[in-house]
């Protein structure tokens, strides 16, 4: 099976040689952890601890109450200190639990999880998309009754340039993801499992495909941006295209990232929480590399694992640089969906743009659109707030990629615009 | 920007060195009049000075290239003037303009001064030597008909005065300097639009379409296809003109479209309208189906309809 070409796309320079090479190597203990109670697309978590409170590394320590929620536990042994409001990376302010790590910790121990199948199993690990998007996995492996699952894909494109951490992930734990794979088919009567890996991972193509065995298909696709995006995965794969305002299920598709799926085997296998996650640290930093991070663990505690940043530095970024946040401090914990930490010098992001530069209708954002939008359109009538026009241009089906903004000669904010377009519109009650 | 002056400085090199000092004046007459009258617009609304995007010089060049070496500077100054003005400035500045500047510029000097521009002309000499055509002598000028002027009236003629067009080939591609700046060589002009095309700046998809429709009609009306596409401001207008970012549509399928749409006017323009040089007029009349084209052409949206490829 050759894969199909999704249309649109950019070829942003990758900037993975500094990290794809190196092992992932375990971070020391950091000082405190900050575990927010919202790592996740849904409702916030209930802590169950109070300050003072003794506890274990795998304890649950914000329970789940809804249904798309995901519960947290502490990645390390220590004293709870405080119950606390953080900024997280996002930039909101929520409630967390402070924990003063023991200075020695034992990370092959942890507490057992309980949950008798494999959903409530997931579901009480804790588990989230680890590609970024941290929407619940165990939501995720109920789909609708009336849309049967026939192919489960494992998304290993990572396709942001500066992250390698699913690179890694599929070098080193293999095993895992294949694992994964087979018990989110299993779960969701999937028969058939494909593994999507970008061309320019060839040594994760061959491991994969070696840990794999008949079980599943390592689909070797174009390196382009978004790849990883899951309609333009699932396009490419199956050439299939999800409806409107519908999931991936219309299509008979659950899409997973290969590091949540080595997650899910964790958990299901080892009944081990969701605790820690391996986080690429690179750019102007002393060691880059792939870091095992304890969730809660400051950015600017990972940094200096990393050895510090190095000169000038103009912004720091969670995740990667096409779809990251940047961040207005580094006091902020690693979540479960922090995939990287980016730091740039100044010249190397984005020129501030001041004022609205013109639109030349050069159309190039249309040309890069994955969705085929056209964003120039939306972009200049969000900057009117006609918010209705956006709509019929279908603002609300953008994925926000960047790639109109990427593009862009004259450096027009084109996803910001659209994304103001779909708050709005969303504030309306008009769906994605 | 930048690349587009890039890619037009061979063939205007070349023109001015077989044209003269002539030429050299009637590009600083058109750019001097479209900067200079956007930095006017500019300080007297009180809006941020844009002449530094380097789209109004690109209009001036434009301009410049579209009139022959003879059109009196006043007049060049005048087409400047309401390329950027009317044309431009008065719709919202740079990206909003619903017509290409320069074919406004042009037009407005075609339909103003009725004549000039494909008037029998004063052969324009060298730069060193005003009249340094071999086998001359001292002669004060000579004049020359353009070519297409002397095929559409041989074909008038029925063929009575024996033109063989394919004559006009090598002087056409190389040094014709019967026309506008921009007509002395086709070949330099392509070689700049094949730069634009292979550096990802235009869209081959307008010139193709362009070329390739006034090649066909010219077959189908029984007329030398080669020539015709050599001839008069269609190179000019098929790789620098059409091709503008702000006036061509913003779809692959809406740009080839466009470009087949310009060359049809183009050629019946040629064969049947009043002046054998239609390109401003097939251009600008296309310009003004843009949006029509953005509007029926609009791409599907991801998952919008039409299901699985």
């Amino acid at each position: 099976m050759s894969p199909r070409r999704f249309r649109g796309g950019i070829h942003p320079p990758d900037h993975k040689n500094k990290t794809r090479g190196g092992s992932t190597a375990r971070i020391g203990v950091p000082e405190r952890v900050v575990l927010p109670m919202v790592q996740h697309l849904g409702a916030p978590c209930v802590p169950v601890v109070e300050t003072g409170e003794v506890v274990r590394r795998g304890q649950l320590v914000g329970r789940a109450e809804a249904m798309v929620s995901a519960p947290v536990h502490t990645p390390v042994d220590g004293t709870v200190t405080a119950l606390v409001e953080t900024l997280t990376i996002t930039g909101a302010r929520v409630k967390a639990i402070e924990i003063a790590p023991e200075a020695k910790q034992d990370w092959d121990r942890f507490v057992p999880l309980e949950g008798a199948d494999v959903v409530r199993t997931v579901r009480a690990a804790g588990i989230v998309g680890l590609g970024g998007a941290a929407f619940p996995s165990a939501v995720k492996l109920t789909p609708p009754q009336d849309m049967p699952i026939s192919t489960v894909i494992l998304n290993g494109c990572e396709c942001e340039p500066y992250l390698t951490c699913d690179h890694r992930t599929m070098l080193e734990r293999s095993g895992r993801v294949v694992a994964g794979g087979r018990i989110i088919a299993q779960a969701v009567g999937a028969t058939r499992v494909v593994i999507g890996i970008e061309a320019d991972k060839y040594d994760a193509v061959d491991t994969m495909r070696s840990a794999a065995g008949e079980s599943a298909e390592v689909l070797v696709l174009p390196a382009r941006y978004p790849q990883g995006a899951e309609k333009q995965l699932i396009r490419s794969v199956l050439g299939r295209e999800v409806p409107h305002g519908a999931l991936p299920a219309a299509v008979g598709v659950l899409v997973h990232n290969v590091s949540t799926a080595a997650a899910i085997a964790d958990a299901v296998e080892d009944r081990r929480p969701l605790m820690e996650r391996v986080v690429t640290v690179t750019g102007h930093v002393a060691h880059p590399g792939n870091y095992l991070v304890p969730i809660g663990t400051l950015v600017s505690d990972v940094l200096a694992a990393a050895g510090g940043t190095v000169g000038d530095v103009d912004r720091v970024i969670a995740g990667g640089p096409m779809t990251g946040m940047p961040l207005a401090g580094l006091d902020v914990p690693v979540v479960k969906a922090t995939g990287g930490i980016v730091v740039f010098a100044p010249g190397e992001t984005a020129p501030a743009v001041l004022g609205d530069q013109p639109c030349i209708r050069c159309a190039r954002c249309v040309g890069a659109c994955p969705m085929w939008l056209e964003p120039y359109a939306i972009g200049i009538y969000a900057n009117r707030r006609d918010w209705d026009v956006t709509e019929r241009y279908h603002a609300m089906d953008c994925i926000e990629c960047g790639c109109c903004s990427y593009v862009c000669p004259t450096n027009r904010p084109l996803v910001q615009l659209i994304r103001r377009a779909k708050h709005v519109l969303m504030e309306r009650g008009a769906k994605t | 920007m930048l690349w587009v002056v890039v890619a037009l400085l061979p063939a205007t090199a070349w023109a001015v060195w077989n044209m003269g000092s002539i030429a050299a004046w009637l590009l600083a007459a058109c750019i001097g009049s479209t900067v200079g009258t956007e930095w006017l617009w500019n300080r007297i609304a009180r809006r941020p000075q844009t002449i530094y995007d380097g789209s109004a010089l690109v209009t001036g060049l434009l301009l410049a290239l579209a009139l022959p070496p003879r059109t009196p500077l006043w007049m060049a100054v005048a087409g400047g003037i309401v390329a950027i003005a009317l044309a431009k400035m008065l719709f919202g500045g740079l990206g909003w303009n619903l017509f290409n500047p320069a074919l406004v510029g042009r037009a407005f000097i075609s339909i103003s001064w009725i004549g000039v521009l494909s008037a029998v002309q004063p052969h324009p000499g060298g730069w060193f030597n005003a009249l340094d055509v071999p086998g001359n002598g001292d002669l004060d000028a000579i004049t020359g008909a353009t070519r297409l002027a002397i095929a559409a009236a041989d074909r008038a003629a029925d063929g009575a005065y024996g033109v063989d067009l394919t004559e006009y080939y090598a002087p056409l591609l190389f040094r014709n300097l019967e026309g506008c700046l921009g007509e002395v060589s086709a070949a330099l002009l392509v070689a700049g639009g094949v730069l634009l095309i292979v550096k990802g700046i235009i869209d081959w998809r307008i010139p193709a379409g362009y070329i390739g429709t006034v090649a066909l009609l010219s077959w189908a009306f029984g007329s030398d296809p080669v020539f015709n596409v050599l001839a008069g401001g269609l190179m000019l207008g098929a790789f620098y003109m059409a091709t503008d970012y702000v006036t061509s549509p913003m779809t692959p399928l809406g740009r080839l479209l466009f470009g087949c749409g310009c060359g049809l006017f183009n050629a019946v323009g040629r064969f049947y309208g009043p002046m054998p040089e239609s390109t401003t007029f097939a251009i600008l009349f296309m310009n003004g189906l843009v949006p029509l084209i953005d509007r029926w052409l609009k791409p599907r949206t991801y998952g919008w309809g039409r299901g699985d490829a």
